[in-house]
C-alpha cells in the first residue's frame, strides 16, 4: 500500500475495453526452440514453435483468458511474459517500454509489475522453506517495497488477504492442501503489488470444489488491488467465468479474440467452435440439441506445423486457398461494418457465426 | 509453549479445505473464509514464537535428536584424543616387546600386543589423529570441491557443464590403486597431506555427478522459476532455493565416503605410499593385522572397531542433520 500510487483505472466490466490504452501490448512475440543434433558440434536441425507471431493487448483491470489444448504454446507465453525464456523475435511492450530487451536493475524494476501464479501448487513452493520465508522472499528480494520491521506484519496481511490464518506463518509447505497451498502462491505473487498477474493455469491441478474458491479468490483480490488478470486455462467454462475477454490459440498462434460474449456466444473460427462443442452441457434436455463437433487427427507437429493455416489439417472447411495462404488475425471480412458482436477477429478464410453452447444465463 | 510435542495433532497437516459445498457452481458465494480449520487463534507453536526459518528450525529439532547427540559426542572425543592422545594412552605407541608379540590382553594392556609387541590400545588411540585427519580433511575436500564444481556445473549447464563433465570423466578413469602409486611415490613430505590431497582429487568426480544431478532435479522446479519471476539473482536461487532441497545425496554418499578414504589410507600404506611409519594410523595397522586374523584376532578387531565407530559416528551425525533439512519428517 506504500507503492507508487497508480493511476484509477476504469472499471473491469467496461464493455469496449478497447477505447482504453493497454497496459501491455504483445506485438508478434515469437519462440522457437531449436532441435540440435550432436554433442560436441551442435547443430540445429530444426525449432519447435512454440508460439509463432502472437500478437494481443492487456487492458487495465481485465482479466485476459487464453484458451487452447496442451502444447499450443499458452504456457510458453507466459514464460515469455515473464522473461523467464526470451523470445526469438517480437516486442512485449509494458507501460511504453520492450521489457524483453531489458535486464539488470530495470527488469528486476518491471519484474515488481508483472508476477506469476503458477500452475503447480505442489513443485511452486519451496518445500524447506515456511510459508513467513515464502511469502516474505519479495520483500527481501526488493528491500525497498517494505521495511525490515514490517515484513512479518505485511506477509500476515498478505495471508488475511487471500483468506488463510496468519499464524500459519511458521509451517511448511507441505502442511496445506492444495488450495491453501495456490492461496500461498497468490499471496508471494500480490505482496510486491504488481498491476499484472500472468496466472498459468492456475486452479489445473485443483479439486472442481476448491477451483471456484480460488477463482473467487482472484476475482476478488483483482476487485481489491485493481489487477490485470491474463488468465491461462484449458477449461473453459473457468476462463469464460472469470475473463473479460479470450482469446483462443491452435498451435503457437492466436487464431481467435474477443469479449467473452463475442468467444463464446458468437464464435467465428471454426477451431473455437470445435473446441466449445466440446464443453460439457449441464443440461441433459438441451445436450440433445447441440452439435458436437469431432476434430480428426491429432495436433500436428510444433516442429513441423503446416503450411498456410494450421488448423487446415483438421478442419472441415479447408480449401485450397487454406493451404496457401495464412490467414490474418482480423475481423473477418463477412462481419466487418456490421458491429454485431460477430465482429472480431478470427484468423479464418471461411469465418462464420456459428453458436455452439447455449447461451450464459 | 512454541517447544510443543511434535506429535501434537494441532501440528500435524492441516485438512483439505474442499468439500464446503461449494461443489461445480462457480458461482458459488464466496468460500474463502470456510477455509480456515475450526479453532484457529489458539494454535500451539503460532505465532507467539518469533518468525522461524528452516535453519532454526533444522537446529531446534537437532538438538533434541538423540542420534545426533551420540554421534557429536563420539566425535567431540575423536577430536579430543586426536588432539590430546597422551591424556587416556600413558605408554609410548612405537615402544616394541616382541617377547609380547601377539599375546592377549593382560592388566595395563587390555587389548593386547601387536606383530612387534607393541601395545594395541596405545596404538588406537594414537591413530585416531592421523586416521580421522585423513578422513575428514579429505571426505570436506571432496564434498566441497565436488559440491561447488558439481553444482555449478548443474545449475549454469551448457558449456560449463560440458567441460567440467569431461573432466571428471577423465578422472574417474584413474584407477585409485594406480594413482596412488604414481602420485605419491614421487613426495617425500610424510605428513597426510600429500594422502588427503591425492584423495581430493581423485574423489572430487563422484561427489561432483551426484551434486550435477540432483541440483538439476532441483533447478526444474517451479519454486525456482517463481524466485526469478520475482528477480532472484543466481546466488539466491543457488544459496536458498537449490542447495537445501539438493544437499541430502550429497551428505549421505559423502558421510558413507569418510570410511571409505579412512580404509584407502590403509591400503595406500600397505603399499609403502601413504602414510609412513613412524606415523601411526589405524590403516596402517588394520593392513598389518589382516595377515594374522587367525592367530591373534585382537589385533585387526580393535583398530577395525574404531574406525567402524568413527564412519558409524559420521554417517549418524549426516543422516541426523539431512533428516533435520526435510520439513516433511518433522
Amino acid at each position: 500500500m506504500t507503492t507508487a500510487p497508480r493511476p484509477t483505472t476504469p472499471e473491469p466490466s467496461d464493455p469496449k475495453p478497447a477505447a482504453r490504452e493497454p497496459i501491455l501490448q504483445v506485438r508478434k512475440l515469437v519462440k522457437h526452440f531449436p532441435l540440435t543434433q550432436g554433442i560436441v558440434f551442435k547443430r540445429q536441425v530444426g525449432a519447435v514453435q512454440a508460439v509463432d507471431g502472437v500478437s494481443f493487448d492487456l487492458f487495465p483491470g481485465e482479466t485476459l483468458g487464453i484458451v487452447g489444448e496442451s502444447g499450443c504454446g499458452k504456457s510458453t507465453v507466459a514464460k515469455l511474459l515473464m522473461n523467464l525464456e526470451e523470445p526469438t523475435s517480437g516486442e512485449i511492450i509494458y507501460r511504453g517500454e520492450d521489457i524483453t530487451k531489458l535486464s539488470g536493475r530495470a527488469l528486476k524494476t518491471v519484474r515488481r509489475n508483472i508476477q506469476m501464479v503458477f500452475q503447480d501448487p505442489y513443485t511452486s513452493l519451496n518445500p524447506r522453506m515456511t510459508v513467513g520465508d515464502i511469502i516474505g522472499e519479495p520483500f527481501d528480494i526488493h528491500p525497498d517495497v517494505a521495511p525490515k520491521g514490517e515484513r512479518r506484519k505485511r506477509v500476515q496481511d498478505l495471508l488475511d488477504v487471500v483468506g488463510l490464518n496468519p499464524e500459519y506463518i511458521n509451517r511448511y509447505p507441505h502442511q496445506f492442501s492444495g488450495g491453501q497451498r495456490q492461496r500461498i502462491g497468490i499471496a508471494r505473487g500480490l505482496a510486491l503489488r504488481p498491476e499484472i498477474i500472468v496466472a498459468d493455469e492456475p486452479v489445473s491441478a485443483l479439486d472442481v470444489s476448491v477451483q471456484a474458491q480460488v477463482v473467487n479468490l482472484m476475482e476478488r483480490l483483482q476487485d481489491e488491488f485493481t489487477l490485470s488478470y491474463m488468465f491461462i486455462a484449458h477449461d473453459l467454462s473457468i476462463v469464460r467465468h472469470i475473463s473479460d475477454r479470450v482469446g483462443v490459440m491452435y498451435l503457437g498462434k492466436i487464431v481467435e479474440i474477443g469479449a467473452d460474449e463475442e468467444i463464446y456466444s458468437h464464435p467465428t473460427h471454426p477451431y473455437t467452435q470445435a473446441l466449445l462443442s466440446a464443453v460439457p452441457v449441464p443440461d441433459p434436455q438441451a445436450r440433445e440439441y447441440r452439435e458436437r463437433i469431432i476434430l480428426q487427427g491429432d495436433v500436428p507437429s510444433p516442429a513441423d506445423p503446416p503450411s498456410g493455416c494450421r488448423f487446415r489439417t483438421r478442419c472441415w472447411k479447408a480449401q485450397e486457398r487454406c493451404v496457401v495462404e495464412e490467414p490474418l488475425l482480423a475481423v473477418p471480412e463477412v462481419f466487418r461494418g456490421t458491429a454485431g458482436p460477430a465482429e472480431h477477429d478470427s484468423a479464418c478464410h471461411f469465418a462464420e457465426e456459428k453458436q455452439v453452447v447455449p447461451p450464459e444465463e | 509453549m512454541p517447544d510443543s510435542n511434535p506429535l501434537d495433532p494441532e501440528q500435524g497437516p492441516i485438512a483439505p479445505g474442499g468439500g464446503y459445498g461449494a461443489g461445480m457452481d462457480l458461482a458459488a458465494s464466496d468460500a474463502d473464509t470456510l477455509e480456515r480449520p475450526p479453532g484457529h487463534g489458539q494454535e500451539p507453536g503460532g505465532p507467539a514464537g518469533k518468525p522461524r526459518s528452516l535453519w532454526s528450525d533444522a537446529w531446534r529439532d537437532l538438538r533434541r535428536n538423540p542420534i545426533f547427540i551420540v554421534s557429536v559426542l563420539i566425535i567431540l572425543f575423536l577430536v579430543f584424543i586426536s588432539l590430546w592422545p597422551g591424556t587416556i594412552a600413558t605408554q609410548d605407541p612405537l615402544q616394541a616387546n616382541l617377547l609380547k608379540a601377539q599375546a592377549g590382553s593382560e592388566p595395563g594392556h587390555p587389548f593386547g600386543f601387536d606383530q612387534q609387541g607393541r601395545d594395541v590400545y596405545t596404538r588406537v588411540v594414537y591413530g585416531a589423529r592421523a586416521s580421522v585427519t585423513v578422513g575428514v580433511c579429505a571426505t570436506a575436500g571432496v564434498v566441497l570441491l565436488g559440491s561447488v564444481l558439481g553444482g555449478l556445473a548443474g545449475f549454469f549447464g551448457g558449456w560449463w557443464d560440458a567441460i567440467l563433465s569431461r573432466i571428471s570423466d577423465v578422472f574417474f578413469g584413474i584407477p585409485v590403486v594406480l594413482g596412488g602409486l604414481v602420485f605419491l611415490s614421487v613426495v617425500t613430505n610424510s605428513t597426510v597431506w600429500p594422502v588427503v590431497g591425492f584423495m581430493v582429487l581423485l574423489g572430487w568426480p563422484q561427489i561432483a555427478r551426484i551434486a550435477r544431478g540432483s541440483v538439476i532435479t532441483a533447478r526444474q522446479n517451479d519454486y525456482v522459476q517463481a524466485a526469478r519471476a520475482l528477480g532472484a539473482g543466481n546466488s539466491r536461487m543457488l544459496l536458498r532455493h537449490i542447495a537445501p532441497n539438493a544437499v541430502a545425496p550429497v551428505i549421505v554418499v559423502g558421510t558413507i565416503a569418510l570410511g571409505t578414504y579412512i580404509a584407502l589410507e590403509a591400503t595406500l600404506s600397505y603399499l609403502g605410499v601413504g602414510l609412513k611409519p613412524p606415523t601411526v594410523s589405524w590403516g596402517i595397522d588394520i593392513s598389518d593385522a589382516s595377515s594374522q586374523i587367525r592367530n591373534a584376532p585382537h589385533m585387526l578387531l580393535w583398530p577395525a572397531g574404531a574406525l567402524s565407530l568413527t564412519v558409524l559416528a559420521f554417517i549418524m551425525l549426516g543422516d541426523a542433520v539431512r533428516d533435520a533439512l526435510d520439513p516433511k519428517l518433522r
